[in-house]
């Protein structure tokens, strides 16, 4: 018996048509799914009646996987099989994983970039868990609406870039879920608040999590959002106020450092419990089991607490700074504030985020659940459920977009915090004559030189038509569509042929280093502006220098006698000497020198071509 | 004539419209589509129509148009719990056969 939802007027639709849509957050330590029911958007709970799911996934041998609770229930005593906070891996390389932030689990070395570890049921990939983990979240909402799912909007931090958002993407592909779209997560609280009813303001999202840190300015202009700016830092949430206090604990108790997994597990688990408990208590009993079977108990009091947090809530206030120095505002123009993520129930960090933002943040829906809520109302209307409502969420790119030209040096054609989807095109041309090929080379950065930036792509444009250096005209496209994704395209404009990459890079960048990237960049701006000037007139001296050998090469002999030669081949060798050095002036300077010893030869050259040209015709021909 | 609704039903339907800020009353109706040959309407309402036929159950309102009252005479809307499914179901008396699921049926 089907069971019917209320529509809106003159959206009701036929029997067995009904496009369910859902909105998926898939956090590093619980994840959420929710619907649109009658109008009402709901995180969707599971037969117990639990909504979270925690994002654990433990794997047995001949047996399929378990995920949620009684996976993260067994993480104590089966560490190695039960994976945990899979997100910090998504999108990730084998280098990534070498910190021992993940000595947890045992990595597979190998070739590929893609790490995998090993666990009893085979090798497994951080997009297979992260499948795992949709696919538990889809069956549950198959189960609760009743019926096939059209398609699911799944939430990323906003900082993901390409690598991350693509790797999220396939996790979603391999659990059978259609992604209508990718949701930054700040965006998605914003839309569940429902800020996007009004007309403008300036909304500041504090999302602290288990895992991760965020903070995004976002503006909405006549009922449009917009990501201004966004800030973070992955490596910082609830589990480290959780082991700032099981340190605290192993301290007290007199626990060593060698202490196993299963204990440090436990005491991990202990430390959240003691943390919960404060929210409400002013001071909670904190029990332990020592390796040697005896018992510890001590009190942990909310003064005490403070003490082991403040540092790291003091850690999410320079992002908040720097947020809205990149959104280029005042921290008295923010209109709204919106706390997202378990860790924000902690009195502490909303008093906090109160004193910063110099005003109390929204706190009414569940912290937790606000994400979800916020994508299966976008769901909603991207499955056509509410087709009159107009909602269009524009995002951010975190790094510019460029690529490498002459010399090492990076050409941005999007610069950071471009709103997308978005295209930018820019025409460039062949260096040497007869070149047929193009290397393009694709980077992401804010520095000057493409050493500095991180590379994310190479391909190459074949087919160009031979002609002389600087008349071909390549034009190149990159393109970002409203997942973040790039694509770009170059295109020989006078014969047509094209080339083009989706840039699914091998792995992804953490926040801390897309900060590091930018603190750099800020740091080295100088010495990046010196090395550009340097890198422009060494490829200016490469060009003279082989322009001038070519011509050298085919009538030097014919226009040249003895002496010139020599006169010409010394300037030659002095600029080349001087381009290994990295001085400015005397490489400019010895340009000149050269144009001026070349400066007869280059006349004779062009007048004969000129008589070439004209022989045969009459002056009038060319006065007409 | 007259249509029903239960009070589970009405007080669904009472939270749905104050969630949703806005709206008079709830719309029943039937449309000729489906794999049985018709289909129920269940909508918000914003306006109501001249024409239309307004019961109040339970403090809620409930909307029908002259049309689709011919069959809906006598039904009863329930709001019904199944495992982790929830939603609205009619009990309608004028159903000769429905289709499997009960999404469209005949008279």
């Amino acid at each position: 018996m089907a069971l019917l939802q209320i529509s809106e007027p003159g959206q009701a639709t036929a029997p067995h048509q009904h496009r369910l849509a859902i909105g998926i957050d898939l956090g590093t330590t619980n994840s959420l799914v929710a619907s649109v029911r009658s109008g009402l958007a709901e995180t969707l709970a599971d037969e117990s009646g639990q909504h979270l799911l925690p994002s654990v996934v433990r794997y047995l041998q001949h047996q399929q996987p378990v995920v949620g609770q009684s996976a993260k229930e067994a993480a104590p005593d089966d560490p190695m099989n039960t994976i945990v906070s899979v997100k910090r891996l998504m999108g990730r390389g084998i280098e990534d994983v070498r910190d021992n932030e993940f000595d947890t689990y045992k990595f597979v070395e190998q070739e590929s970039a893609v790490p995998r570890i090993h666990t009893v049921a085979g090798d497994v990939s951080a997009i297979e868990v992260s499948a795992e983990i949709l696919k538990s979240l889809r069956a549950r909402a198959e189960k609760t609406l009743g019926g096939d799912l059209s398609g699911a909007v799944i939430t990323v931090p906003a900082y993901f870039d390409e690598a991350q958002r693509q790797a999220t993407k396939d996790a979603a592909r391999l659990a059978g879920l259609n992604v209508l779209r990718l949701l930054n997560e700040p965006t998605a609280a914003a839309v569940a608040y429902g800020l996007d009813k009004k007309s403008d303001g300036i909304i500041a999202i504090y999302d602290l999590g288990g895992g991760t840190f965020d903070v995004s300015i976002l503006r909405l202009n006549r009922g449009v959002f917009e990501v201004m700016a966004t800030a973070g830092d992955s490596a910082l949430g609830g589990d480290d106020m959780d082991a700032a206090i099981a340190r605290w604990i192993m301290q007290q108790a007199n626990i060593q450092d060698d202490a196993d997994h299963a204990q440090i597990r436990r005491l991990m688990h202990e430390a959240r419990r003691a943390k919960e408990a404060l929210t409400d208590a002013d001071a909670t009993t904190v029990e332990v089991v020592r390796m040697d079977g005896s018992l510890w108990q001590g009190q942990l009091t909310r003064a005490d607490m403070h003490e082991l947090i403040d540092s790291l809530i003091r850690k999410t206030i320079s992002p908040c700074r720097r947020a809205l120095r990149d959104a280029g505002i005042g921290v008295d123009e923010v209109d709204e504030v919106v706390m997202v993520g378990g860790s924000t129930r902690v009195p502490r960090v909303r008093e906090q985020v109160e004193a910063f933002f110099k005003r109390p943040p929204l706190v009414d829906i569940d912290p937790d659940k606000v994400v979800a809520v916020g994508a299966a109302l976008q769901a909603d209307v991207l499955a056509g459920n509410k087709p009159d409502e107009e909602m269009l969420l524009l995002d951010v790119i975190p790094l510019s977009l460029g690529l490498e030209t002459m010399g090492g040096l990076s050409e941005k054609l999007i610069s950071r915090n471009t709103t997308i989807p978005v295209a930018r095109a820019q025409e460039f041309t062949t260096y040497k004559d007869g070149q047929t090929a193009m290397s393009i080379h694709v980077v992401q950065g804010e520095r000057e030189m493409v050493q500095d930036c991180r590379s994310l792509a190479r391909f190459s444009l074949h087919g160009i038509p031979p002609m002389v250096a600087g008349a071909a005209r390549i034009r190149v496209t990159f393109q970002v569509d409203a997942d973040g994704l790039l694509s770009v395209t170059a295109q020989e404009l006078t014969s047509g042929v094209q080339s083009r990459i989706e840039v699914k890079p091998s792995y992804g960048l953490e926040d801390t280093e897309i900060e590091q990237m930018l603190r750099d960049s800020m740091e080295h701006a100088r010495g990046d502006m010196e090395s550009r000037r340097v890198r422009e007139q060494q490829v200016e001296a490469d060009r003279v220098i082989e322009a001038l050998e070519a011509a050298l090469q085919t009538d030097g002999e014919q226009y040249l006698d003895q002496a010139e030669r020599e006169k010409i081949d010394q300037a030659l060798s002095a600029l080349h000497q001087v381009n290994q050095t990295e001085d400015v002036e005397a490489i400019k300077a010895a340009i000149k020198n050269l144009e001026t010893t070349c400066s007869a030869y280059v006349e004779r050259r062009m007048n004969s071509s000129i008589q070439h040209a004209m022989s045969g015709h009459s002056i009038e021909e060319f006065e007409s | 004539m007259a249509i029903t609704l239960t009070e589970a039903a009405a007080d669904r339907v009472r939270s749905f419209l104050e969630n949703r800020g806005k709206g008079v009353g709830l719309r029943l109706g039937v449309r000729t589509s489906g794999c049985s040959g018709m289909a129920y309407v269940l909508e918000f309402v914003d306006d109501i129509d001249d024409s239309d036929t307004v019961f109040e159950e339970h403090g809620v309102k409930v909307i029908v148009d002259p049309k689709s009252m011919v069959y809906l005479d006598g039904t009863e809307l329930d709001f019904k719990r199944d495992g982790l499914n929830e939603g609205f179901e009619f009990n309608n008396p004028n159903v000769k056969d429905s289709c499997g699921c009960g999404e469209s049926f005949t008279v």
